[in-house]
């Protein structure tokens, strides 16, 4: 029964990684670039929510509504100045840029907000769980974070393969030359994709800030397990992605069983594991990854 | 192949790696090794300590300048080599040695550590190669902070230090940080000097035209990335009898990523002079700030994104290209009638794509 407790509590958290990880995933999909400051964006998120959000006398579990948006719009603008200008040198400037941005925006929320743990106000949901047996709770709210993942993953999928837009951002994603040559604007799909990935970090990062608090540091440990949960799944394989979130929340419940101490630990040797034995994830295809 | 096969067979051309006679080169490095080797006995106690944490940044600088600069790897993990040097150096003081004997102990035992490390990361390249750095830099962290003996998450005093008198114990400390900076910027500087300066320039223009040819590319690249872990493990260990309290957050702390990019970034990567110029610029920058918090990092890092973006080569770079001047240089230079003088345009530059937009010139270049 403690293993199942194990498993149940992995898999929901499992969900939330997958949510913060499919934003990473798509932008390396696409893009071929890795967003080191992914997490930070997360971050931001959050703070957006606790800070900004109640001056529209919305109530703070509503906040994706304005956050959300106000993201997907930020993300469009990043791509077409910012990050297309590093993409345009090469990937190497792109790592440089998105990590020096990461730390520019840490250590500005800890300017401007101080150091101190934020988190977003959802009033009792908090605390409803859904009794299942005599060992085994499952909260409202890991329940609900691990539907929205599928659902956006599901949605994210469906997009890729059914919509227009979709399949110009499949289509830049195999060749942009290709891509290019058949009319399509490659610098506006890349924005495009960046505004889904930077919609959907700010569902991890209001998600993030219901779960836990939030804080101007957060935003490296939840970069690190994006990064495990996309590796694990295998690059470019959406629900890849999420068995690799919960693969990874299983492992660190399993790590958490044993000693506290050792949660992030036993998610980082899941990965290295992985690393060693399948480099190209558990449903990557073999690529040359560069 | 060294430069006395470079004959050329215009003779009006000559092949020259110094601009400035090496003899002044020399004279003025003699000036300042005298002058820093000096320094703790004619500058206050204040003004040493910032020097000697100047020198600890000059030493990861010019390290992870190797890495990314020469051999293309963005590591964001070097901290977990400043932490395990740090922490080398303190299981070595708690069994009773010296800590200032046990730095070379603590390089080797990064180097050692860091050998089986690169078999895990060179199976990813680019920017996956980079966040699983720090993977692995998050994941020493913890298995450190798991070991009671080291003090777990809070810390442990470095022993062995207390029978030394204040002034003596900075003196020596600083002493320690300058030597270990002097002797990575000077092993650097041989290092590119050397073959596998070569085979890292090859690399850079191109690696499958390397690989072919014979270079073994990836056996240069780990053992670059073992002097790096091993040149942070120094870095480490002179930080750590510099604190001398030792806690987990503050050694592997990312912060030192940051600041030994930026640094390089600004400075100018892929040049020697550059990442020392880049921690004068953080050092200026942090003590005029030193009152307004995180400011100072805030501002470096906008710089380096911006430097990043619009001027690649860094400051030196600019300085370099503009001016045909260089200090410690790697590469040669082809001087004489009708060759336009592109004082090694692009030294280990990553960016082959730029050298294309360059107009070509009939300069030669090996180094």
């Amino acid at each position: 029964m403690i293993w199942l407790n194990v498993i149940v509590s992995g898999v929901l958290l499992g969900g939330f990684y997958a949510l913060f990880a499919c934003g990473l995933s798509l932008m390396f999909g696409v893009m071929k670039i890795i967003n080191l400051a992914h997490g930070d964006m997360a971050v931001v998120a959050g703070y957006t929510a606790v800070f900004l959000v109640p001056k529209f006398h919305l109530p703070e579990v509503w906040s994706f509504l304005v956050v959300v948006p106000i993201f997907a719009l930020l993300g469009y603008v990043v791509q077409r100045t910012l990050l297309q200008k590093s993409i345009d040198r090469d990937p190497f400037t792109t790592l440089l840029v998105t990590f020096g941005l990461s730390v520019v925006i840490e250590n500005l929320l800890l300017e401007i907000y101080t150091a101190n743990a934020q988190s977003i106000n959802i009033g009792s949901l908090i605390a409803k769980s859904w009794q299942v047996n005599n060992t085994i709770y499952v909260s409202y709210l890991s329940l609900t974070v691990l539907i929205v993942s599928v659902v956006v993953l599901a949605a994210l999928q469906l997009f890729l393969s059914k919509t227009s837009t979709g399949r110009q951002i499949r289509a830049v994603s195999d060749d942009r030359e290709a891509a290019q040559l058949c009319g399509t604007n490659y610098r506006h799909i890349f924005g495009v994709a960046s505004s889904l990935a930077f919609a959907t970090v700010a569902l991890a990062g209001i998600a993030f800030g219901m779960y836990t608090s939030l804080s101007p540091t957060a935003g490296g440990v939840n970069l690190l397990f994006a990064f495990e949960t996309v590796v694990i799944g295998g690059i470019g394989s959406l629900w890849g992605t999420l068995i690799g979130g919960i693969l990874l929340g299983i492992a660190q419940q399993f790590g958490a069983h044993f000693n506290e101490q050792y949660t992030v630990l036993a998610g980082n040797v899941l990965f290295l594991l992985v690393l060693a034995i399948r480099p190209q994830g558990l449903f990557g295809k073999k690529v040359v990854m560069s | 192949m060294s430069v006395d096969d470079l004959t050329p067979v215009d003779q009006s051309i000559t092949v020259k790696r110094h601009q400035i006679p090496v003899a002044y080169t020399l004279a003025g490095a003699i000036v300042l090794v005298v002058f820093f080797t000096w320094a703790p006995w004619i500058l206050p106690a204040s003004d040493v300590s910032i020097l000697m944490n100047f020198f600890i940044l000059v030493i990861m600088a010019t390290m992870w300048n190797l890495l990314a600069g020469y051999a293309g790897m963005v590591s964001i993990g070097q901290q977990a080599f400043i932490g395990l040097g740090a922490y080398a150096t303190l299981y070595f003081a708690i069994k009773g040695m010296d800590p200032f004997v046990a730095i070379p102990l603590a390089v080797i035992i990064c180097a050692v550590i860091a050998f089986p490390v690169t078999y895990l990361l060179f199976r990813l390249r680019g920017g996956y190669f980079s966040v699983a750095t720090w993977v692995v830099a998050d994941s020493a962290m913890l298995v450190i902070g798991s070991i009671a003996f080291f003090g777990g998450g809070t810390g442990h005093y470095l022993p062995g230090l207390s029978s030394i008198a204040f002034t003596q114990l900075n003196h020596d400390t600083y002493l320690a940080a300058w030597f270990v900076a002097l002797i990575v910027v000077v092993a650097t500087y041989i290092l590119l000097r050397s073959r596998l300066g070569l085979v890292l320039s090859s690399v850079r223009d191109n690696e499958v035209a390397a690989r072919s040819s014979g270079a073994k590319v990836t056996s240069t690249r780990r053992t670059i990335f073992i002097v790096a872990a091993a040149g942070c493990g120094a870095a480490g260990a002179v930080l750590a009898i510099s604190q001398p309290f030792i806690q987990l957050g503050n050694e592997f702390n990312l912060q030192w990523a940051a600041e030994m990019l930026f640094a390089s970034m600004i400075g100018g990567l892929g040049t020697i002079e550059g990442p020392i110029l880049g921690c004068i610029i953080y050092f200026v920058l942090q003590q005029t700030l030193q009152n307004y918090g995180a400011w100072y990092l805030i501002i470096f890092g906008a710089l380096a994104v911006g430097v990043a973006i619009w001027q690649p080569r860094g400051i030196w770079g600019f300085i370099r290209d503009k001016f045909h001047f260089e200090l410690l240089p790697v590469g040669y230079r082809v001087q004489g009638a009708g060759v336009i003088d592109t004082m090694s345009r692009g030294t280990l530059d990553w960016r082959p794509w730029r050298r294309a937009r360059e107009t070509p010139t009939d300069e030669t270049e090996s180094t």
